[in-house]
C-alpha cells in the first residue's frame, strides 16, 4: 500500500531535513519498509513522487541495498549463518532445525507470516558461532533448543524485537534550534544556529 | 559537451608524438582527434563520462610514472604522456574484454548487432582469442519488451550505462535504471512501467552490444547487406539529419546522424520509426481515379499516368484561375514545392495557395522576423522565450537541445503556454494565458520588459519581464501556434508584440515537415518564391525568367479557401498531401469545403480521409526516401534529402508531377527542368533568398547544409516584417466585421468561462491518429486515448467523477473522452489532444472563433 497519513506527514518532515528532496530517498524507503515490512510498488511510486525521482530510479537505488526487500517477508526475518566458523559449530544443523521446526524451506515464510528463514553468509560474529540474526539483531551460540525458545519468545512478543523493517521504536526528538539546516546551503542567509553558538562558546 | 573556444591549447604526448589538445578535454577525445582510437563502450561524446566499462584503460604519466587510467575520465593536462599500445595497456584491454565476455552470450550469428557490434569488433582487435571461463553464464528470460518498440536482452548487456544515462541525462525520462547489485545488476524498468519515452529508439542506436533492439528492425537484415545515405528527417519541421539504411530496395532502418548544429545524433521515435509508413502495403502505387464521390461509382480504380494527368490538366485548364485552390505541400522537397508554386501561380495563375491549414503562423511573420538558429537558442547563458506549442510533443529534437541547454548551460526558459509543457519543470517562469488572452498577456510581458522603470509588483509577469530585461540582446523567441482552439491572428498579434523586444530573434515552431521550405517557395497566399510579395513581383525576375504569368489578384488562405469552396466558389481544389478533415481547425468547414468543391484532386502517399471523402483523382507520390531534393528547416537550414529506394509501383516524385502538368498546360514552361538540380538552379536564379543554395555549398558541408540568411539579418533590426494587404487572413466576412487591431482592441466576450463551461485548449501530441502514424505498425498503438483534462480544482464545478467517460460539447459539435485531472491545465480550461483516435478535436471548433466554450456531460 502507499504511505499512511501519519507516514505522509513524517515523510514531509524527513524531506525537510535535507537540502534537496532527493537526499531523503533512502530514509523514506526505510519509512515505507517499516510500514509494510517490505517495499511495495505503490510505496516506491509515492516515495518517487515525494522526492522527485522516477519509480525506476527509486527501485534501482533501493535494489543496491540488500536489506530493502521487494517481496513480503515474515514479521521476523531469521538469518542463520552457515559460513565457516558457524559451519564448524553446527550452523548447518541449526538452519536445518529452524526449517524443520518452522516447516519452511530455506528462504520461505511460515504460513502465518511470522517467520522467514534465510541462510546468511558470514555475519561477522564468529566468536559467537553458531549465530543468527532476527531482524538483524544478533543471537550467539544458538543451540536447537535455544532456537525453539527464541521462537516461543518471539511469538509471545517477549523479545522487544520489532517487526521487519522497523528501524527505530523511539523517535528522535531534536529541538528546532538545534536542527542542522532545513535550507539549501546556497540559500542560507546566515550561519546555522549551532555554528553561531559554537563560535560564541569559543570566544567566551 | 561544448568545446570551449579557447586560444590556449595543452600539449600532450600520445605514443611518443606531440599532440595539441583543448583544455578540459577528455583524454579519449584528444587522442581520437589526433588519430589514435582508444577502444570504448561506455564513453559517448554527447553524454557525461562515467568510466563504467574500463575498456579505455591506457597508461598515463602525469609526472609520477605511468599508471593505468580510464582515458574517458581523465582530462588532459600539460605535459601528460600517454601510451595507448604499451604492453600494460594491451593487457588491461585484453583483460577487460575477457571480463565482459564472461557473461556475454556467444550468439553473434543470430544477434542483430552482429557485424556492426563494438564488442565483436573490439574483441577481434584487442581481445583474447579464447575464454578461460568454463562456468555457467548469467541467464535471464530474453528478450523482454521494455516498451512497445524496444526489446531488452539482459544476457547480452555489458552494463555500460549508455541507455540509462541517455534516458536520464538527455531525454529526462529516467524510466530505465540499473536494478540489483554486484553480479545481479541488470538494466530494467519499474514493475509494469514501460520505457515509454519519445526518445527510446536512441538507446537502441547507442547500445554497444545487441542488448537493445527495436521492433521495426529486429531480424530484418544483416548490417553488411545495408547501404545507407545521408538524408533529412521529414516528420517535423526541425530537419534532423538521418542516415537512411536500406537493403533490397526497402528502407529498413533510420539512424540519427550527428549534425552539431541540429540534432546531435538524437532522433525522436517518430523520426526514427516513421519510415515504416513508407513501406506500408497500403501506399499508393499508381494514380487512382473515380467518376463520382458518391453512389455506385464511388470506388477508386487504378489508372495510368497519362489518363490521370490528362484529367488533372483538363480540370485545371478549364477553370478560371480564381476558382482553383491548392492546399498543403509541407511534405514535399523544396524543389517540388517550387514546381507546385510555379504550376499554381505561374502557370494556372491562382494565388489561392496555402501550405498551412489554419493551424500555423502568418507567413509574413515567418519570413519577415529575424531568425535564430537552434544554436542561438541554446547559447550558454542565453534566454529563451517559448510562446508556442510544447516542443516535446511537436519538435522533439529541439526539446532535447533546449533541455540540454537549460540543464547544463544555464539557459533560462520563460514559457507562455496554455498548459504545462515537457519543459515546464525546468522553466524559470511559466505564464499560462487562458484561451483568448495570449496576445494581451504577451503585450503586458513585453511592456513590462521594455518599460524604463519596473512596476515591482512582484507578479509572475514582472518576474519574467525582469529575466527578459536581464537577457539584454540575447532573447530567442520560439514562436508557434499554441492552442488550435485560438484563431491564427491571436498568435500573430502575440508575435507582433514580441517583435518590440530589442534584438529578439525568432525560431518559428512550424507544424509539419518542410513548411519553412514551402513558405520560402511561395506556397502561401500573396507570396512568390524568395520571400517576395506578389504585389512586388510584377516586374521582377519571375516573368523575365520562366514564369508565364502571375496571379492577377491576391488569393485566399486555407480558411477562406474552404469557406469559398463550401459556398461553391472553388471548382478545383488540389490537396498536396493535405488532410483538411483531420488537420484543419474546423472539421465541419473542412467537410463542407471538400464536398462543396466541384473537383478535388489529391497528390499523396495514401488515400487520406479527405481524399477518401471527396477526391476524384489521387496521384501517387514518391515518399521522402524515394526522391532527391532539399529540405529547409525552421532555422532556414537547407539540407539534402536523398533517394535511397525507388517508389512503389509507378508513384512519381512531386516535382515530376508538377512539371508534367506545367508542360501540359503551358508547353515549354519547364522544358529545361528535368532534375532537382535544374530546379534548384532556376530557383537560385530568380530568388535572392535561395541564391546561396548551390551544389558546391550543399556538398561542402553535407552534414549541416546551407543556412539561408535571416530575413532582416542585414540590419539586425526587429520589426522587419509587415502585413501584406491580404484582406481575409482567417477572418470570417460574416463573423466579426472588425478585424482585431491588436491586444489593446481585443476585448474578448468570453473572459471567464460560464459557470458550467470550460475554455477549450487543443494541442498536438507526438502520436496521434494522423495518416502516416496510422500506417506505422510500431507506433500505431501509441496515440493516447482521448482525454478531457481539467485542473484538479475544477472538479468541484462539475458533478462528474474523474475517470469516467464524458462527452465534451461545444456549440459546434462534440467528442467523447475520458475525464481526467491535470495540474498543468490552468483552472477554467479544458485540454484535449488534437487528433486522438476517434475524437477529432476540430469537431469542437469553428474557424476564427476567439475562444471555444465547451461543457462536459456524463455519458
Amino acid at each position: 500500500m502507499t504511505l499512511s497519513p501519519a507516514n505522509e506527514a513524517l515523510a514531509g518532515e524527513i524531506i525537510g531535513w535535507f537540502p534537496r528532496p532527493r537526499s531523503a530517498l533512502i530514509p523514506l524507503l526505510h519509512l515505507a519498509q517499516a510500514q509494510d515490512g517490505y517495499l511495495t510498488d505503490e510505496a516506491m511510486r509515492r516515495v518517487g513522487e515525494l522526492v522527485g525521482a522516477t519509480p525506476a530510479e527509486v527501485k534501482g537505488t533501493a535494489g543496491f541495498y540488500e536489506m530493502f526487500r521487494f517481496e513480503p517477508v515474515g514479521t521476523y526475518l531469521v538469518n542463520v549463518c552457515t559460513n565457516i566458523s558457524c559451519l564448524l559449530w553446527g550452523g548447518e544443523e541449526l538452519l536445518e532445525h529452524a526449517c524443520e521446526s518452522l516447516d519452511v524451506e530455506v528462504g520461505g515464510t511460515t504460513d502465518d507470516g511470522m517467520f522467514t528463514v534465510e541462510e546468511a553468509e558470514c555475519i561477522a560474529a564468529c566468536t559467537e558461532a553458531p549465530c543468527l540474526q532476527v531482524n538483524y539483531r544478533y543471537r550467539g551460540r544458538v543451540t536447537p533448543a535455544d532456537f525453539d525458545g527464541l521462537v516461543e519468545d518471539l511469538r509471545a512478543g517477549r523479545t522487544g524485537i520489532a517487526g521487519h523493517g522497523v528501524l527505530a521504536q523511539v523517535r528522535q526528538s531534536i529541538p528546532a534550534e538545534r536542527l542542522a539546516g532545513v535550507v539549501p546551503p546556497e540559500q542560507a542567509r546566515e550561519a546555522p544556529v549551532w555554528l553561531a553558538r559554537n563560535e560564541a562558546g569559543a570566544s567566551g | 559537451m561544448t568545446a570551449t573556444e579557447s586560444e590556449t591549447t595543452v600539449e600532450i604526448t600520445v605514443d611518443g608524438v606531440a599532440v595539441e589538445a583543448r583544455p578540459g578535454e577528455m583524454l579519449i577525445a584528444a587522442c581520437e582527434r589526433s588519430g589514435t582510437y582508444i577502444p570504448r563502450f561506455c564513453y559517448h561524446p554527447r553524454m557525461s563520462p562515467v568510466g563504467m566499462c574500463r575498456m579505455c584503460l591506457v597508461e598515463v604519466d602525469t609526472g609520477r610514472g605511468f599508471g593505468l587510467q580510464p582515458s574517458c575520465m581523465v582530462p588532459v593536462s600539460e605535459g601528460m604522456k600517454v601510451s595507448t599500445d604499451s604492453d600494460a595497456s594491451k593487457k588491461a584491454q585484453d583483460g577487460v574484454l575477457e571480463f565482459l565476455l564472461i557473461n556475454h552470450p556467444l550468439d553473434c550469428p543470430v544477434c542483430d548487432k552482429g557485424g556492426e557490434c563494438p564488442l565483436q569488433d573490439q574483441t577481434m582487435a584487442y581481445g583474447p582469442g579464447e575464454t578461460r571461463f568454463v562456468e555457467e553464464k548469467r541467464h535471464f528470460p530474453k528478450p523482454i519488451a521494455i516498451s512497445e518498440t524496444v526489446f531488452l536482452d539482459r544476457e547480452r548487456c555489458i552494463l555500460c550505462d549508455r541507455c540509462t544515462r541517455f534516458a536520464d541525462e538527455v531525454a529526462g525520462d529516467a524510466l530505465i535504471h540499473f536494478m540489483g547489485r554486484g553480479n545481479h545488476t541488470e538494466v530494467n524498468t519499474f514493475t509494469d512501467e514501460p520505457f515509454a519515452s519519445y526518445f527510446s529508439g536512441n538507446t537502441v542506436q547507442i547500445c554497444p552490444v545487441g542488448a537493445l533492439t527495436a521492433a521495426p528492425y529486429r531480424f530484418k537484415a544483416r548490417p553488411w547487406d545495408l547501404t545507407e545515405t545521408l538524408s533529412t528527417a521529414w516528420v517535423d519541421s526541425l530537419g534532423s539529419r538521418v542516415a537512411v539504411q536500406a537493403s533490397r530496395n526497402r528502407v529498413l532502418r533510420v539512424l540519427g546522424a550527428d549534425a552539431d548544429a541540429v540534432n546531435w545524433g538524437w532522433l525522436s521515435d517518430k523520426e526514427r520509426f516513421g519510415f515504416e509508413a513508407l513501406n506500408s502495403p497500403e501506399r499508393l502505387s499508381a494514380p487512382m481515379l473515380r467518376d463520382a464521390v458518391d453512389g455506385d461509382n464511388r470506388e477508386f480504380r487504378q489508372a495510368g499516368w497519362g489518363e490521370a494527368l490528362e484529367a488533372v490538366a483538363d480540370a485545371l485548364g478549364a477553370t478560371s484561375p480564381e476558382r482553383v485552390a491548392v492546399l498543403g505541400g509541407a511534405r514535399m522537397t523544396n524543389e517540388a514545392q517550387y514546381m507546385w508554386a510555379k504550376l499554381a501561380k505561374g502557370v494556372v495563375g491562382t494565388d489561392n495557395v496555402d501550405s498551412q491549414l489554419g493551424d500555423g503562423l502568418d507567413p509574413d511573420l515567418v519570413l519577415g522576423l529575424p531568425r535564430a538558429t537552434i544554436d542561438d537558442a541554446c547559447r550558454p547563458g542565453g534566454t529563451v522565450l517559448l510562446v508556442g506549442p510544447d516542443p516535446k510533443e511537436e519538435l522533439p529534437t529541439l526539446y532535447l537541445r533546449l533541455r540540454h541547454a537549460i540543464v547544463n548551460d544555464g539557459v533560462k526558459l520563460i514559457e507562455v503556454t496554455p498548459h504545462a509543457t515537457g519543459l515546464s519543470h525546468l522553466a524559470a517562469h511559466s505564464l499560462r494565458p487562458s484561451p483568448g488572452t495570449t496576445a494581451r498577456l504577451v503585450a503586458a510581458l513585453v511592456d513590462a520588459a521594455t518599460a524604463p522603470g519596473t512596476s515591482g509588483d512582484g507578479s509572475e509577469i514582472e518576474a519574467a519581464a525582469r529575466s527578459l530585461r536581464e537577457a539584454g540582446d540575447g532573447v530567442v523567441v520560439v514562436l508557434g501556434r499554441m492552442s488550435l482552439a485560438e484563431p491564427a491572428d491571436i498568435g500573430d498579434a502575440a508575435a507582433g508584440e514580441l517583435s518590440r523586444l530589442p534584438s529578439a530573434r525568432f525560431l518559428p515552431a512550424l507544424r509539419r515537415g518542410n513548411l519553412m521550405g514551402a513558405l520560402e517557395a511561395g506556397l502561401a497566399p500573396g507570396l512568390v518564391p524568395g520571400r517576395m510579395q506578389l504585389e512586388d513581383a510584377g516586374d521582377g525576375a519571375l516573368l523575365a525568367g520562366s514564369w508565364p504569368r502571375l496571379p492577377d489578384s491576391l488569393g485566399l488562405d486555407a480558411t477562406s479557401v474552404l469557406r469559398a469552396a463550401a459556398r461553391g466558389d472553388i471548382d478545383v481544389l488540389v490537396l498536396l498531401g493535405a488532410d483538411p478533415l483531420n488537420d484543419f481547425v474546423d472539421r465541419d468547414l473542412a467537410y463542407r469545403g471538400l464536398r462543396g468543391a466541384a473537383c478535388v484532386l489529391a497528390v499523396d502517399l495514401f488515400v487520406n480521409d479527405s481524399a477518401s471523402l471527396a477526391a476524384r483523382v489521387v496521384l501517387a507520390a514518391a515518399g521522402p526516401t524515394e526522391c532527391d531534393g532539399t529540405f529547409t528547416n525552421v532555422e532556414g537550414r537547407v539540407s539534402v534529402m536523398s533517394r535511397k529506394v525507388t517508389p512503389p509501383g509507378t508513384a512519381r516524385a512531386d516535382w515530376m508531377i508538377a512539371a508534367d502538368l506545367c508542360e501540359r498546360l503551358e508547353p515549354g514552361s519547364t522544358s529545361n527542368l528535368d532534375s532537382p538540380q535544374a530546379i534548384r538552379a532556376e530557383l537560385a536564379q530568380i530568388s535572392q533568398a535561395h541564391a546561396p543554395i548551390t551544389e558546391d555549398a550543399l556538398t561542402q558541408n553535407p552534414m549541416e547544409g546551407v543556412l539561408l540568411a535571416s530575413p532582416s539579418g542585414a540590419t539586425g533590426k526587429a520589426g522587419g516584417w509587415r502585413r501584406s494587404g491580404r484582406p481575409t487572413m482567417g477572418r470570417s466576412p460574416v463573423g466579426r466585421t472588425e478585424p482585431a487591431t491588436g491586444p489593446a482592441g481585443r476585448e474578448d466576450e468570453h473572459e471567464d468561462p460560464p459557470p458550467e463551461g470550460f475554455l477549450l485548449v487543443a494541442t498536438r501530441t507526438m502520436y496521434d491518429d494522423g495518416v502516416m502514424l496510422r500506417h506505422c505498425p510500431s507506433s500505431r498503438g501509441l496515440a493516447p486515448a482521448a482525454t478531457a483534462r481539467i485542473n484538479p480544482a475544477d472538479t468541484d464545478r462539475i458533478d462528474i467523477d474523474v475517470g469516467t467517460a464524458v462527452r465534451v460539447v461545444s456549440d459546434f459539435g462534440h467528442i467523447e473522452a475520458t475525464l481526467t485531472t491535470d495540474a498543468g491545465v490552468p483552472p477554467g480550461s479544458l485540454r484535449v489532444d488534437w487528433m486522438a483516435p476517434g475524437a477529432p478535436a476540430n469537431a469542437l471548433i469553428a474557424a476564427a472563433t476567439d475562444v471555444t466554450v465547451v461543457s462536459v456531460e456524463a455519458r
